[in-house]
Protein backbone atom coordinates (compact mmCIF):
# COMPACT_ATOMS: atom_id res chain seq x y z
CA UNK A 1 0.00 0.00 0.00
CA UNK A 2 2.50 2.45 1.08
CA UNK A 3 4.76 1.46 -1.76
CA UNK A 4 1.99 2.14 -4.34
CA UNK A 5 1.32 5.42 -2.85
CA UNK A 6 4.50 6.85 -2.27
CA UNK A 7 5.06 8.69 -5.40
CA UNK A 8 1.79 10.29 -4.89
CA UNK A 9 3.07 12.74 -2.44
CA UNK A 10 5.71 14.04 -5.16
CA UNK A 11 3.38 14.62 -7.64
CA UNK A 12 2.52 13.83 -11.04
CA UNK A 13 5.63 13.49 -13.64
CA UNK A 14 8.05 12.73 -10.63
CA UNK A 15 8.44 8.96 -10.42
CA UNK A 16 11.62 8.96 -8.72
CA UNK A 17 11.87 5.15 -8.19
CA UNK A 18 11.00 3.71 -12.04
CA UNK A 19 13.67 3.79 -14.45
CA UNK A 20 14.16 6.78 -16.98
CA UNK A 21 13.19 4.34 -20.34
CA UNK A 22 9.88 3.06 -18.81
CA UNK A 23 6.91 4.97 -20.77
CA UNK A 24 3.59 6.28 -18.53
CA UNK A 25 0.69 7.67 -19.89
CA UNK A 26 -1.29 9.53 -17.25
CA UNK A 27 -5.19 10.43 -17.26
CA UNK A 28 -7.27 12.09 -15.39
CA UNK A 29 -10.37 10.43 -14.97
CA UNK A 30 -11.95 12.83 -12.16
CA UNK A 31 -11.42 16.32 -12.10
CA UNK A 32 -11.94 19.04 -8.67
CA UNK A 33 -15.24 19.75 -9.58
CA UNK A 34 -16.31 15.77 -9.97
CA UNK A 35 -14.46 15.17 -6.91
CA UNK A 36 -16.11 17.60 -4.54
CA UNK A 37 -19.57 16.32 -6.51
CA UNK A 38 -19.13 12.61 -5.33
CA UNK A 39 -17.58 13.86 -1.82
CA UNK A 40 -21.61 15.91 -1.38
CA UNK A 41 -22.93 12.80 -2.62
CA UNK A 42 -20.73 10.45 -0.57
CA UNK A 43 -22.19 13.31 2.94
CA UNK A 44 -25.81 12.78 1.96
CA UNK A 45 -25.81 8.95 1.82
CA UNK A 46 -24.18 8.89 4.77
CA UNK A 47 -26.81 10.86 6.41
CA UNK A 48 -29.28 9.32 4.97
CA UNK A 49 -28.13 6.03 5.93
CA UNK A 50 -27.29 6.68 10.03
CA UNK A 51 -30.30 9.22 9.94
CA UNK A 52 -28.32 11.97 11.70
CA UNK A 53 -25.25 12.93 12.88
CA UNK A 54 -26.03 11.99 16.80
CA UNK A 55 -23.96 8.66 16.81
CA UNK A 56 -22.20 8.98 13.53
CA UNK A 57 -18.27 9.36 13.46
CA UNK A 58 -15.90 9.67 10.62
CA UNK A 59 -12.44 7.72 10.63
CA UNK A 60 -10.12 8.17 7.48
CA UNK A 61 -7.91 4.88 6.52
CA UNK A 62 -4.06 6.91 6.28
CA UNK A 63 -3.02 8.08 4.34
CA UNK A 64 -5.68 8.71 1.53
CA UNK A 65 -8.62 8.92 3.40
CA UNK A 66 -7.65 11.17 5.61
CA UNK A 67 -8.20 14.60 4.07
CA UNK A 68 -10.93 12.72 2.16
CA UNK A 69 -12.30 12.56 5.61
CA UNK A 70 -12.23 15.83 6.52
CA UNK A 71 -14.17 17.38 3.14
CA UNK A 72 -17.00 14.83 3.88
CA UNK A 73 -17.09 16.18 7.50
CA UNK A 74 -17.27 19.82 6.03
CA UNK A 75 -19.80 18.19 3.69
CA UNK A 76 -21.62 17.12 6.64
CA UNK A 77 -21.39 20.17 8.48
CA UNK A 78 -23.07 22.50 5.88
CA UNK A 79 -26.17 20.46 6.29
CA UNK A 80 -26.02 19.65 9.72
CA UNK A 81 -24.54 22.60 11.40
CA UNK A 82 -22.15 21.07 12.72
CA UNK A 83 -19.67 18.59 11.73
CA UNK A 84 -19.20 14.80 13.24
CA UNK A 85 -15.74 13.65 15.28
CA UNK A 86 -13.51 12.56 12.72
CA UNK A 87 -10.22 10.25 13.42
CA UNK A 88 -7.88 8.38 11.57
CA UNK A 89 -6.40 4.82 11.54
CA UNK A 90 -2.84 4.07 10.56
CA UNK A 91 -3.37 0.27 9.45
CA UNK A 92 0.59 -1.07 9.48
CA UNK A 93 0.23 -3.34 12.27
CA UNK A 94 -2.98 -4.40 11.16
CA UNK A 95 -1.73 -5.82 7.57
CA UNK A 96 -2.39 -9.09 6.63
CA UNK A 97 1.75 -9.48 5.80
CA UNK A 98 2.58 -7.14 8.40
CA UNK A 99 4.95 -10.54 9.91
CA UNK A 100 6.40 -11.27 6.49
CA UNK A 101 6.79 -7.73 4.51
CA UNK A 102 9.82 -5.17 5.18
CA UNK A 103 8.66 -2.86 8.02
CA UNK A 104 6.85 0.50 7.26
CA UNK A 105 9.70 3.06 7.63
CA UNK A 106 7.20 5.90 8.72
CA UNK A 107 3.71 4.31 10.96
CA UNK A 108 1.31 7.14 10.95
CA UNK A 109 -0.69 7.71 14.65
CA UNK A 110 -3.84 6.14 14.75
CA UNK A 111 -5.41 9.12 16.41
CA UNK A 112 -9.15 8.27 17.33
CA UNK A 113 -9.94 11.41 19.82
CA UNK A 114 -13.31 9.75 20.97
CA UNK A 115 -14.88 6.67 22.16
CA UNK A 116 -16.34 4.29 19.28
CA UNK A 117 -17.99 2.21 21.10
CA UNK A 118 -21.90 2.26 20.85
CA UNK A 119 -21.41 4.72 17.51
CA UNK A 120 -22.06 4.47 13.69
CA UNK A 121 -18.42 4.30 12.68
CA UNK A 122 -17.69 5.52 8.71
CA UNK A 123 -14.10 4.03 7.86
CA UNK A 124 -13.19 6.33 4.41
CA UNK A 125 -10.43 5.59 1.90
CA UNK A 126 -10.20 6.98 -1.27
CA UNK A 127 -9.34 3.83 -3.53
CA UNK A 128 -11.33 0.90 -2.92
CA UNK A 129 -9.24 -1.94 -4.81
CA UNK A 130 -8.08 -5.59 -3.04
CA UNK A 131 -10.73 -4.81 0.58
CA UNK A 132 -7.16 -5.91 2.38
CA UNK A 133 -6.87 -2.53 3.70
CA UNK A 134 -10.64 -2.19 4.76
CA UNK A 135 -10.51 -5.79 6.60
CA UNK A 136 -7.19 -4.21 8.52
CA UNK A 137 -9.08 -1.27 9.58
CA UNK A 138 -11.93 -2.86 10.15
CA UNK A 139 -9.47 -5.31 12.75
CA UNK A 140 -8.17 -1.95 14.22
CA UNK A 141 -11.36 -0.27 14.79
CA UNK A 142 -12.28 -2.69 17.14
CA UNK A 143 -9.51 -3.01 19.12
CA UNK A 144 -10.39 1.14 19.56
CA UNK A 145 -13.81 0.12 20.86
CA UNK A 146 -17.04 -1.72 19.99
CA UNK A 147 -19.27 0.21 17.20
CA UNK A 148 -23.01 -0.22 17.16
CA UNK A 149 -21.82 -0.68 13.36
CA UNK A 150 -19.10 0.24 10.88
CA UNK A 151 -20.23 1.23 7.55
CA UNK A 152 -17.24 2.02 4.81
CA UNK A 153 -17.36 5.00 2.05
CA UNK A 154 -14.88 5.09 -0.64
CA UNK A 155 -14.17 7.72 -3.44
CA UNK A 156 -13.32 5.33 -6.06
CA UNK A 157 -14.50 1.79 -6.17
CA UNK A 158 -11.69 0.48 -9.13
CA UNK A 159 -12.64 -3.37 -8.38
CA UNK A 160 -10.21 -6.24 -7.97
CA UNK A 161 -11.42 -7.45 -4.77
CA UNK A 162 -9.37 -10.21 -2.86
CA UNK A 163 -11.56 -10.50 0.05
CA UNK A 164 -15.10 -9.92 0.59
CA UNK A 165 -15.34 -6.57 1.13
CA UNK A 166 -18.46 -4.41 0.50
CA UNK A 167 -18.86 -0.86 0.54
CA UNK A 168 -21.45 1.44 1.70
CA UNK A 169 -20.99 4.23 0.14
CA UNK A 170 -18.86 4.72 -3.17
CA UNK A 171 -18.17 8.17 -5.13
CA UNK A 172 -17.37 6.46 -8.16
CA UNK A 173 -16.69 3.19 -9.98
CA UNK A 174 -13.84 3.78 -12.46
CA UNK A 175 -12.50 0.94 -14.76
CA UNK A 176 -9.08 0.28 -14.31
CA UNK A 177 -6.60 -2.55 -15.69
CA UNK A 178 -4.99 -4.66 -13.46
CA UNK A 179 -1.42 -3.44 -13.84
CA UNK A 180 -2.40 0.33 -13.38
CA UNK A 181 -2.57 2.52 -10.84
CA UNK A 182 -5.79 4.75 -9.56
CA UNK A 183 -3.78 7.78 -7.38
CA UNK A 184 -6.13 10.46 -5.95
CA UNK A 185 -4.93 13.33 -5.07
CA UNK A 186 -6.71 15.56 -2.41
CA UNK A 187 -5.61 19.15 -0.47
CA UNK A 188 -2.21 17.91 -2.28
CA UNK A 189 -0.04 19.95 -4.50
CA UNK A 190 -1.95 20.72 -6.97
CA UNK A 191 -5.68 20.81 -8.31
CA UNK A 192 -7.28 17.92 -7.02
CA UNK A 193 -7.84 15.01 -9.12
CA UNK A 194 -7.65 11.16 -9.67
CA UNK A 195 -5.25 10.05 -12.43
CA UNK A 196 -4.40 6.32 -13.91
CA UNK A 197 -0.99 5.62 -14.38
CA UNK A 198 0.41 3.01 -16.96
CA UNK A 199 3.05 1.61 -17.71
CA UNK A 200 3.44 1.09 -21.54
CA UNK B 1 9.70 0.63 1.17
CA UNK B 2 13.06 0.69 2.41
CA UNK B 3 14.36 -1.77 5.20
CA UNK B 4 15.65 -1.57 8.04
CA UNK B 5 19.40 -2.06 7.30
CA UNK B 6 20.15 -4.54 10.59
CA UNK B 7 19.30 -7.81 11.21
CA UNK B 8 20.37 -7.46 14.77
CA UNK B 9 20.70 -5.09 17.40
CA UNK B 10 24.18 -5.05 19.53
CA UNK B 11 25.01 -1.71 19.94
CA UNK B 12 24.41 1.94 19.40
CA UNK B 13 28.09 1.79 17.39
CA UNK B 14 26.43 -0.26 14.77
CA UNK B 15 23.84 2.40 14.51
CA UNK B 16 23.55 5.64 12.08
CA UNK B 17 21.52 8.50 13.45
CA UNK B 18 18.87 8.06 10.84
CA UNK B 19 18.51 4.59 11.99
CA UNK B 20 18.32 5.61 16.17
CA UNK B 21 15.57 8.32 14.37
CA UNK B 22 13.73 5.73 12.45
CA UNK B 23 13.48 3.70 15.84
CA UNK B 24 12.30 6.52 17.80
CA UNK B 25 9.58 7.17 14.72
CA UNK B 26 8.38 3.98 14.68
CA UNK B 27 8.43 3.59 19.02
CA UNK B 28 6.10 6.78 18.60
CA UNK B 29 3.47 4.57 17.31
CA UNK B 30 3.48 1.77 19.44
CA UNK B 31 3.52 4.01 22.64
CA UNK B 32 0.02 4.70 21.65
CA UNK B 33 -0.59 0.88 21.49
CA UNK B 34 -0.24 0.15 24.57
CA UNK B 35 -2.10 2.98 26.05
CA UNK B 36 -5.63 2.05 24.19
CA UNK B 37 -8.22 -0.81 25.57
CA UNK B 38 -7.12 -3.32 23.61
CA UNK B 39 -3.21 -3.62 24.30
CA UNK B 40 -2.34 -5.63 21.42
CA UNK B 41 -1.82 -5.40 17.67
CA UNK B 42 -1.38 -8.62 15.43
CA UNK B 43 1.77 -7.65 13.89
CA UNK B 44 4.12 -10.43 14.47
CA UNK B 45 1.62 -13.48 15.04
CA UNK B 46 3.23 -16.55 14.46
CA UNK B 47 7.03 -15.01 15.02
CA UNK B 48 8.88 -16.67 18.02
CA UNK B 49 11.06 -14.72 20.57
CA UNK B 50 13.01 -16.03 22.69
CA UNK B 51 14.13 -14.57 25.93
CA UNK B 52 18.20 -15.84 27.03
CA UNK B 53 18.56 -14.38 29.82
CA UNK B 54 21.94 -15.46 31.90
CA UNK B 55 21.50 -13.02 34.52
CA UNK B 56 18.89 -11.89 36.45
CA UNK B 57 16.88 -9.60 35.49
CA UNK B 58 13.35 -8.57 36.09
CA UNK B 59 12.24 -5.21 34.59
CA UNK B 60 14.39 -5.94 31.11
CA UNK B 61 13.18 -9.58 30.63
CA UNK B 62 9.21 -8.36 31.65
CA UNK B 63 10.06 -5.54 29.26
CA UNK B 64 10.70 -7.80 26.30
CA UNK B 65 7.71 -10.00 27.44
CA UNK B 66 5.51 -7.28 27.33
CA UNK B 67 6.39 -5.88 23.93
CA UNK B 68 6.69 -9.36 22.00
CA UNK B 69 2.73 -10.55 23.66
CA UNK B 70 1.32 -6.93 22.33
CA UNK B 71 3.01 -7.68 18.93
CA UNK B 72 0.90 -11.40 19.24
CA UNK B 73 4.55 -12.91 18.77
CA UNK B 74 4.93 -16.44 20.86
CA UNK B 75 7.50 -15.22 23.59
CA UNK B 76 9.36 -18.20 25.34
CA UNK B 77 11.84 -17.22 28.25
CA UNK B 78 15.03 -18.89 29.25
CA UNK B 79 16.75 -17.93 32.35
CA UNK B 80 19.93 -19.39 33.26
CA UNK B 81 18.74 -20.84 36.77
CA UNK B 82 15.67 -23.16 34.84
CA UNK B 83 18.08 -24.00 32.20
CA UNK B 84 20.63 -26.48 31.19
CA UNK B 85 23.30 -24.16 31.40
CA UNK B 86 23.25 -24.64 34.30
CA UNK B 87 24.58 -27.66 33.68
CA UNK B 88 27.07 -26.80 32.01
CA UNK B 89 26.45 -26.44 28.66
CA UNK B 90 28.26 -24.41 26.10
CA UNK B 91 26.89 -20.82 24.84
CA UNK B 92 27.48 -22.46 21.19
CA UNK B 93 25.56 -25.35 21.97
CA UNK B 94 23.03 -23.31 23.55
CA UNK B 95 22.67 -21.70 20.50
CA UNK B 96 22.21 -24.87 18.13
CA UNK B 97 19.47 -26.03 20.48
CA UNK B 98 17.51 -23.02 19.47
CA UNK B 99 18.06 -22.69 16.05
CA UNK B 100 16.47 -25.91 15.82
CA UNK B 101 13.40 -24.33 17.38
CA UNK B 102 13.26 -21.75 14.91
CA UNK B 103 12.81 -18.31 16.81
CA UNK B 104 12.55 -15.25 14.77
CA UNK B 105 13.96 -12.57 17.51
CA UNK B 106 16.42 -14.38 20.16
CA UNK B 107 16.67 -11.50 23.29
CA UNK B 108 20.16 -12.46 25.15
CA UNK B 109 21.52 -10.73 28.44
CA UNK B 110 24.58 -12.05 29.48
CA UNK B 111 27.26 -11.45 32.01
CA UNK B 112 30.29 -11.93 29.28
CA UNK B 113 30.75 -8.69 26.63
CA UNK B 114 30.45 -9.94 23.35
CA UNK B 115 27.94 -13.09 24.46
CA UNK B 116 25.54 -11.41 21.72
CA UNK B 117 28.05 -10.87 18.98
CA UNK B 118 28.75 -14.48 19.47
CA UNK B 119 25.51 -15.72 19.19
CA UNK B 120 24.48 -13.06 16.41
CA UNK B 121 27.90 -15.05 14.05
CA UNK B 122 26.67 -18.61 15.10
CA UNK B 123 22.39 -18.38 14.51
CA UNK B 124 20.53 -17.15 11.27
CA UNK B 125 17.80 -15.17 13.05
CA UNK B 126 18.19 -11.75 15.06
CA UNK B 127 19.81 -11.31 17.90
CA UNK B 128 19.11 -8.01 20.19
CA UNK B 129 21.17 -7.52 22.96
CA UNK B 130 19.52 -6.73 26.32
CA UNK B 131 22.88 -6.21 28.18
CA UNK B 132 26.22 -7.88 27.77
CA UNK B 133 28.85 -7.29 30.69
CA UNK B 134 30.47 -4.11 30.73
CA UNK B 135 29.66 -3.41 26.96
CA UNK B 136 26.31 -2.51 25.52
CA UNK B 137 23.05 -2.10 26.46
CA UNK B 138 21.74 -0.79 23.38
CA UNK B 139 18.02 -0.66 23.64
CA UNK B 140 18.56 0.84 27.85
CA UNK B 141 20.03 4.02 25.55
CA UNK B 142 17.05 4.31 22.73
CA UNK B 143 14.40 4.19 25.41
CA UNK B 144 16.41 6.91 27.46
CA UNK B 145 16.48 8.79 24.34
CA UNK B 146 12.96 8.05 23.68
CA UNK B 147 12.38 9.32 26.87
CA UNK B 148 14.23 11.90 26.68
CA UNK B 149 13.27 13.91 23.31
CA UNK B 150 9.46 12.97 24.46
CA UNK B 151 10.46 15.17 27.83
CA UNK B 152 12.75 17.98 26.05
CA UNK B 153 11.20 17.76 22.70
CA UNK B 154 14.53 17.28 20.60
CA UNK B 155 17.93 15.33 21.56
CA UNK B 156 20.27 17.76 20.25
CA UNK B 157 22.90 19.54 21.77
CA UNK B 158 21.69 18.66 24.95
CA UNK B 159 24.17 18.79 27.94
CA UNK B 160 23.25 15.22 29.58
CA UNK B 161 25.18 14.15 32.87
CA UNK B 162 25.52 10.59 33.77
CA UNK B 163 26.54 9.72 37.23
CA UNK B 164 27.78 7.26 39.17
CA UNK B 165 29.65 4.36 38.36
CA UNK B 166 30.61 4.24 34.94
CA UNK B 167 33.31 2.08 34.66
CA UNK B 168 30.77 -0.89 34.85
CA UNK B 169 28.19 0.21 33.46
CA UNK B 170 26.85 -0.49 29.45
CA UNK B 171 24.20 1.81 30.22
CA UNK B 172 26.44 4.60 30.44
CA UNK B 173 28.81 3.36 27.10
CA UNK B 174 25.63 3.04 25.28
CA UNK B 175 23.87 6.24 26.33
CA UNK B 176 27.20 8.21 25.65
CA UNK B 177 27.34 6.67 21.99
CA UNK B 178 23.61 7.63 21.10
CA UNK B 179 23.54 10.75 22.63
CA UNK B 180 26.60 12.18 20.47
CA UNK B 181 24.91 11.07 17.22
CA UNK B 182 22.85 13.81 18.48
CA UNK B 183 25.56 16.64 19.47
CA UNK B 184 24.83 16.40 23.12
CA UNK B 185 27.54 17.57 25.23
CA UNK B 186 27.84 13.95 27.79
CA UNK B 187 29.07 14.52 30.85
CA UNK B 188 29.92 11.75 33.52
CA UNK B 189 30.62 12.54 37.25
CA UNK B 190 31.84 9.84 39.61
CA UNK B 191 34.42 8.76 41.66
CA UNK B 192 37.74 8.03 40.03
CA UNK B 193 37.59 4.57 41.29
CA UNK B 194 34.55 3.85 38.91
CA UNK B 195 35.61 5.67 35.86
CA UNK B 196 37.42 3.97 32.88
CA UNK B 197 40.69 3.55 31.90
CA UNK B 198 40.39 5.31 28.51
CA UNK B 199 37.03 7.61 29.38
CA UNK B 200 38.39 9.70 26.67
CA UNK B 201 37.64 7.41 24.38
CA UNK B 202 34.25 7.51 24.96
CA UNK B 203 33.57 11.25 23.64
CA UNK B 204 32.76 12.30 26.86
CA UNK B 205 33.30 15.37 29.27
CA UNK B 206 34.82 13.81 33.24
CA UNK B 207 33.91 15.83 36.17
CA UNK B 208 35.10 15.10 39.95
CA UNK B 209 32.76 17.61 41.59
CA UNK B 210 28.89 17.00 41.17
CA UNK B 211 28.42 20.33 41.55
CA UNK B 212 30.06 21.78 38.47
CA UNK B 213 29.34 18.58 36.47
CA UNK B 214 25.67 19.24 36.76
CA UNK B 215 26.10 23.20 35.99
CA UNK B 216 23.77 23.59 33.40
CA UNK B 217 22.63 20.46 32.34
CA UNK B 218 19.57 19.30 30.74
CA UNK B 219 19.11 15.80 31.98
CA UNK B 220 20.61 14.19 34.82
CA UNK B 221 20.98 10.14 34.41
CA UNK B 222 21.56 8.55 37.61
CA UNK B 223 23.25 5.03 37.41
CA UNK B 224 22.65 2.61 40.11
CA UNK B 225 25.85 1.71 42.61
CA UNK B 226 25.81 -1.94 42.92
CA UNK B 227 26.90 -2.82 46.16
CA UNK B 228 29.61 -5.51 45.49
CA UNK B 229 31.79 -2.40 43.93
CA UNK B 230 32.18 -1.99 47.88
CA UNK B 231 33.87 -5.71 48.25
CA UNK B 232 36.41 -4.58 45.55
CA UNK B 233 37.56 -1.13 47.43
CA UNK B 234 36.38 0.79 44.24
CA UNK B 235 34.27 2.84 47.20
CA UNK B 236 34.69 3.51 50.48
CA UNK B 237 31.95 2.89 52.00
CA UNK B 238 27.93 3.84 50.92
CA UNK B 239 26.98 7.18 52.63
CA UNK B 240 30.15 8.53 51.40
CA UNK B 241 29.29 8.23 48.06
CA UNK B 242 25.48 9.42 48.68
CA UNK B 243 26.82 12.34 50.45
CA UNK B 244 29.40 13.37 47.57
CA UNK B 245 27.61 11.77 44.55
CA UNK B 246 24.03 11.14 45.37
CA UNK B 247 21.35 13.37 43.50
CA UNK B 248 18.97 15.40 46.35
CA UNK B 249 17.40 18.51 46.65
CA UNK B 250 20.52 20.87 46.70
CA UNK B 251 22.53 19.12 44.63
CA UNK B 252 20.00 19.29 41.61
CA UNK B 253 19.53 23.24 42.12
CA UNK B 254 22.97 23.17 40.01
CA UNK B 255 21.32 21.82 36.78
CA UNK B 256 18.36 24.03 34.88
CA UNK B 257 15.40 24.57 36.43
CA UNK B 258 13.58 22.37 33.95
CA UNK B 259 16.12 19.40 33.99
CA UNK B 260 14.86 15.88 34.32
CA UNK B 261 16.09 12.90 36.40
CA UNK B 262 16.84 9.32 34.57
CA UNK B 263 17.89 6.17 36.07
CA UNK B 264 17.63 2.71 34.27
CA UNK B 265 16.68 1.09 37.76
CA UNK B 266 16.35 -0.28 40.31
CA UNK B 267 16.94 2.59 42.44
CA UNK B 268 19.08 2.33 45.93
CA UNK B 269 17.13 5.17 47.22
CA UNK B 270 18.71 7.26 49.93
CA UNK B 271 22.48 6.33 47.75
CA UNK B 272 22.91 7.53 44.37
CA UNK B 273 19.52 9.25 44.83
CA UNK B 274 17.12 10.75 47.73
CA UNK B 275 13.63 9.77 48.10
CA UNK B 276 12.48 13.39 47.29
CA UNK B 277 13.90 13.16 44.20
CA UNK B 278 13.32 9.88 42.69
CA UNK B 279 9.42 10.80 43.45
CA UNK B 280 9.82 14.69 42.65
CA UNK B 281 8.34 16.42 39.57
CA UNK B 282 11.59 16.30 37.83
CA UNK B 283 11.37 12.53 38.32
CA UNK B 284 11.03 10.57 34.75
CA UNK B 285 11.63 6.77 35.99
CA UNK B 286 8.22 5.98 35.52
CA UNK B 287 8.42 7.63 31.61
CA UNK B 288 11.21 5.34 31.26
CA UNK B 289 9.62 2.14 32.17
CA UNK B 290 6.87 3.17 29.55
CA UNK B 291 9.23 4.15 26.98
CA UNK B 292 10.63 0.82 27.42
CA UNK B 293 7.79 -1.46 26.04
CA UNK B 294 7.24 0.65 23.00
CA UNK B 295 10.96 0.78 21.73
CA UNK B 296 11.24 -2.77 21.96
CA UNK B 297 8.22 -3.43 19.95
CA UNK B 298 9.38 -0.89 17.84
CA UNK B 299 12.76 -2.79 17.49
CA UNK B 300 10.88 -6.53 17.62
CA UNK B 301 8.48 -5.03 14.27
CA UNK B 302 11.82 -3.37 12.59
CA UNK B 303 13.76 -6.56 13.59
CA UNK B 304 11.61 -9.47 13.08
CA UNK B 305 10.45 -8.91 9.43
CA UNK B 306 12.07 -10.62 6.22
CA UNK B 307 15.16 -9.02 5.61
CA UNK B 308 14.98 -9.56 1.54
CA UNK B 309 11.76 -7.97 -0.05
CA UNK B 310 9.36 -10.17 0.35
CA UNK B 311 6.21 -10.53 -2.44
CA UNK B 312 3.42 -7.56 -1.62
CA UNK B 313 0.87 -10.22 -0.44
CA UNK B 314 -2.33 -8.10 -2.28
CA UNK B 315 -1.10 -4.71 -2.62
CA UNK B 316 -3.62 -2.90 -0.83
CA UNK B 317 -5.58 -0.16 -3.22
Amino acid sequence: MEASRSPSLEGPGVFTHTPPNVARTQKVVLDANAIQRSVRRIAVAILEATSGIEDLTLVGIRRGGVPLSKRIADEIAKVEGRPPPVGTVDISLYRDDAATALPNPKIGPSDIPFDVSGRHVVLIDDVLHTGRTVRAAIECLQDHGRPARIWFAALCDRGGRELPIAPDFIGRTIEVDPGARLDVWIDAAGPDRAVITRDE
Amino acid sequence: MEAFAHRSLLDIEGLTRADVERILDTSEAFLQVSRRPVRKVPTLRGKTVVNLFYEASTRTRTSFELAGKRLSADVINMSVSASSVKKGETLQDTCRTLEAMHPDVIVIRHNASGAPNYVASKIGCSVINAGDGMHAHPTQALLDAFTIRRQKGTLENLIVTIVGDIAHSRVARSNAHLLNLFGCEVRVVGPRTLLPAAVDSLGVRVFDRLEEGLEGADVVMVLRIQRERLAGALLPSLREYARTFGIGPATIQYAKPDAIVMHPGPMNRGIEIENVIADGERSVVLEQVEAGVAVRMALLYLLAGETTEAPAVGEAD
